[in-house]
């Protein structure tokens, strides 16, 4: 019994799991904001299962409860997704998937799978980061969609849990392990910055897309005129493993 | 099928199309030295991007609540290496009891 245990609660699966649940609770906030938006009970399971990324369902549900137009409520939540092509290329260059597992690897690439993913030091890690966090956020965010959409309104605040306080811990906690010398420090800082700055003069979903904007240019940059510097630094050791 | 249907199925179509164009940009081209210190820092900087994210912003707005709190309370967490799981732990906990007492919003 111990030794199965071990071998699955890897600190990739324990923290894939401690994200999904962070995550999925959320849904019954999503559920419950959706029909009071005026979706009907297929509509808003529809768009957990199908669309699957919370900030665009948000988005979505959002602009239609705002008084919007369908096609508003469209281009916001597409304008959101598109940050999950950056995701993609990330994990594609990370976990080498089969072309066969792609359209199934596809539909979970987002926030929580990408993160936890990416947080991990061994190949065979990252995978188990990458499906613990995207299926079991998928199954507890379906399920908690539909709790908060037949349950209504007073389920809906996930605040009142102190859910938004946990998924602030939950995204530091994968961003601290890489804070280990000069440069990943300042490019978290300003990272930071450009996204606070970002945040109040765009609609929601382009900030993220600036500041990688800003950062592809950064290590552009920076790793044509350091790179001997770079390849033996601490920046390229949770890489090493890819070949 | 109403036109909101549509809009909704479409933009479930827009959001799966998105997610898979990032698998077809060529293995050769992620390969590259200057692709993989390109990824390194993107990572970094895209997790920056989600904590302040969550921590600072409501739509538009930036806003301080009781979230600094849990931000500061996870990184105490962390310096003294607690777990993971403990961690955000402690981030829902610190923003519950900040709205409790009364402290934050």
């Amino acid at each position: 019994m111990p030794s199965t245990k071990s071998n699955w609660l890897t600190p990739a699966t324990k923290m894939g799991l401690s994200i999904a649940l962070a995550t999925g609770l959320y849904g019954i906030s999503f559920g419950a904001l959706s029909i009071a938006a005026g979706l009907n009970l297929w509509q808003t399971v529809a768009l957990s299962a199908l669309m699957f990324t919370g900030g665009s369902q948000f988005a979505f549900i959002g602009v239609l409860s705002g008084g919007g137009a369908a096609s508003a409520a469209f281009s916001a939540a597409t304008l959101l997704g598109v940050r999950n092509a950056v995701y993609g290329m990330q994990i594609k260059q990370s976990l080498r998937p089969s072309p066969r597992a792609v359209p199934f690897m596809a539909q979970v690439t987002i926030d929580e799978s990408t993160a936890t993913s990416l947080g991990q030091a061994s190949l065979s890690e990252r995978h188990r980061g990458f499906w613990t966090a995207g299926l079991g956020v998928y199954v507890l965010w379906n399920l908690f969609t539909l709790m908060g959409a037949l349950l209504g309104e007073r389920m809906g605040d996930p605040a009142a849990w102190g859910l938004d306080g946990a998924a602030v811990a939950a995204f530091l906690g994968l961003l601290w392990p890489r804070l280990k010398s000069a440069q990943p420090i300042v490019v978290a800082c300003a990272a930071a910055t450009v996204t606070a700055f970002a945040v109040p003069l765009t609609v929601p979903g382009v900030p993220i897309l600036i500041t990688a904007g800003c950062a592809v240019l950064f290590a552009v940059l920076t790793g044509r005129h350091t790179k001997p510097a770079t390849e033996h630094g601490q920046l390229q050791q949770v890489d090493q493993e890819k070949t | 099928m109403s036109e909101l249907s549509w809009w909704l199925l479409g933009a479930c179509a827009a959001a799966f199309a998105l997610k898979i164009s990032g698998y077809f940009v060529p293995r050769r081209v992620l390969d590259s030295p200057l692709m993989s210190h390109v990824a390194a820092t993107l990572t970094v900087a895209l997790l920056a991007s989600l904590v302040t994210m969550n921590a600072v912003t409501s739509g538009q707005e930036l806003i301080i609540d009781a979230r600094i709190g849990a931000l500061a309370a996870a990184t105490i967490a962390l310096i003294f290496k607690a777990p993971y799981l403990v961690v955000v732990l402690v981030g829902a906990l610190a923003a519950v009891a900040l709205r409790a007492t009364g402290l934050a919003a």
